[in-house]
């Protein structure tokens, strides 16, 4: 953008257009929509378009007739592999991200009087929400790898040989592991809030009624917390289940997910077989829109009881 | 009145302090013990020295700068007037800024594939600089929802209709008001957005892979496939960018806070 309206002439035009903007309401706003009109030419063009004409592509057959065939074609033992194995891993880091971090959020929120120790805590699970990817998992690589320091630790220092036993961090459970380390941060994100919510006049409250712990946490601690704890448990479903980086970089191809899958397939053939991976983006993008629309909603839900 | 679970609370604050901390405890270690018996920082120097590292690393330098002025440009105008005069166009616009969240990366760049490919009227994927443009709208597309978030928090945070008025009074035409007057006033939260952008563009992986763009993220991912103590440094910088970027992205929020 170039500096000149600086000089510019102010002038009638300038406060025609400022006057305009309390008495529009009948017509339609066209100098404000013009503003706005980079944006949503920046959202059709670069996100809705590719989006849409590759999901497109789904129900199109090689020769360009509408067909739904590839759904069928689709179903191959490979691709319900990944599917399944992309489902389980995004349901029990969901599940074990929201429950620890419910757990972290009321040990933090609750338990612990300290005001430093929560900013602390918040702080770490702000940068730890937002790594991952390939850096994260040679974090990991370096930690519980066949070399990491405590599977190196755990050898010299007790005998046990974690490999030996059957770990793998190349595997599920290495998978898992290593996706608590930003599915837990962002429960706690979304958690620690609601908890705060959980103010101690509600709690002296039903005490005065005479109510128990399990009382309270039964008829006002959860009926509080839960959508909120839904909805932590929705977006990390989706949080797990569209990343690639740290999948990829952690296994390879040796943990068969969708976005693995889908990654492969842009990589090494996509003329090969072009309706598959838009077959597989569409199955994608469907899982996301339901849990995210699940998040959103729970969300709006949960922040009826903000003020 | 006692609670039902009886734990130690310092045992779970310690047990999540041990899981966190130990990945980037064992990478620090890793990242120094190159040579054999002795700690050193020649695993960084391997890689300060690695002309591939800097130049990645300023390419996505330059990506990040530019996805975070082009979303500025789109986002401020059209955030300034949802709330100013169109406030109907809100759910809508709230729509397109969670889309970034239902179409994951991937999906998104095999779209970009597919629609600019070299075959198409506008084959952006087949030059290296149609590529980059790709890039970043791409990233510009998965930071939108923070750079939404942030920027409509600090409008928020001022009387809009009052400094539009005054400016307006005052003779200023409404580009020069959202640069003169509305601009200045949410910077703060303008660079709280751009700095949590910058977190997420310098770690980018997927896009830039695939794409082929010699961006820092896909320079760690090679890094991680020939060497085995330089990635550990690689991983040790970008947690430190992270942290780094973050904070400044806390220190902006808590000053349009006191702003406002």
């Amino acid at each position: 953008m170039k500096p000149q309206s600086t000089h510019g002439k102010p002038g009638a035009s300038g406060i025609r257009a400022g006057l305009t903007g309390t008495s529009s309401l009948k017509s339609i706003d066209w100098p404000a929509l013009l503003a706005t009109a980079p944006f949503f030419m920046f959202a059709i063009v670069m996100m809705v378009m590719p989006t849409a004409a590759l999901l497109a592509t789904a129900f199109v057959d090689k020769q360009g007739g509408f067909t739904l065939a590839n759904f069928a074609e689709i179903v191959t033992p490979e691709v319900a592999d990944a599917f399944m194995a992309s489902a389980k891993i995004s349901a029990v880091t969901a599940v074990l991200g929201t429950v620890l971090g419910l757990v972290l959020a009321l040990t933090v929120g609750r338990r612990m009087t300290s005001q430093k120790v929560k900013a602390a805590v918040m702080s770490f699970c702000g940068v730890a929400s937002h790594f991952s990817g390939i850096p994260l998992a040679f974090a990991f690589i370096a930690t519980l790898g066949r070399l990491g320091l405590v599977t190196v630790f755990l050898r010299k220092a007790f005998g046990i040989d974690i490999y030996a036993a059957g770990f793998e961090l190349a595997s599920f459970s290495g998978l898992t592991l290593t996706y608590l380390f930003f599915q837990v941060p962002i429960a706690f994100t979304i958690i620690m809030p609601a908890v705060d919510r959980l103010s101690t006049q509600t709690r002296e409250a039903a005490e005065m009624l005479g109510a128990t712990a399990t009382q309270y946490w039964r008829f006002v601690g959860l009926p509080i917390l839960w959508p909120t704890i839904l909805g932590a448990l929705a977006l990390l479903f989706a949080n797990a289940f569209g990343g690639v980086a740290t999948a990829y970089a952690l296994t390879g191809t040796a943990v068969n997910v969708i976005p693995i899958l889908l990654y492969a397939q842009i990589r090494g053939d996509v003329l090969h077989n072009e309706q598959l991976g838009a077959v597989l983006a569409l199955l994608m993008v469907f899982v996301m829109t339901v849990t995210i629309s699940l998040y959103l909603m729970l969300r709006v839900r949960s922040e009826r009881w903000m003020k | 009145m006692k609670f039902v679970l009886r734990y130690s609370p310092w045992t779970i604050f310690a047990i999540a302090a041990v899981f966190f901390l130990m990945p980037l405890f064992s990478t620090a270690e890793f990242s120094l013990s190159i040579r054999r018996g002795v700690y050193s920082l020649d695993a960084y120097e391997s890689v300060f020295l690695d002309p591939e590292f800097a130049a990645s690393f300023f390419y996505s330098l330059i990506i990040a700068v530019l996805t975070i002025i082009f979303g500025t440009i789109i986002v401020v105008p059209m955030a300034y007037y949802v709330r100013l005069r169109l406030q109907w166009l809100r759910p809508v616009v709230e729509i397109f800024v969670m889309l970034p969240m239902v179409v994951p990366p991937i999906v998104l760049v095999f779209g970009y594939l597919r629609l600019f490919s070299s075959s198409s009227v506008l084959p952006l994927a087949d030059s290296s600089a149609g590529a980059s443009i790709l890039l970043i709208c791409g990233c510009t597309t998965l930071s939108l929802p923070y750079l939404y978030r942030t920027i409509d928090t600090g409008l928020q945070t001022i009387d809009v209709q009052t400094l539009t008025d005054a400016a307006g009074i005052l003779g200023a035409r409404p580009f020069a008001t959202i640069r003169l007057v509305i601009f200045p006033n949410i910077l703060p939260s303008v660079m709280a957005g751009a700095f949590l952008t910058f977190a997420v563009v310098m770690g980018e992986f997927v896009i830039a892979s695939l794409l082929t763009r010699p961006a820092f993220g896909t320079y760690i991912q090679k890094i991680g496939m020939s060497k085995a103590y330089e990635p550990a440094a690689l991983t040790i910088l970008s947690f430190a960018i992270t942290w780094g970027a973050l904070a400044m992205m806390n220190v902006m929020t808590r000053f349009s806070r006191r702003a406002g």
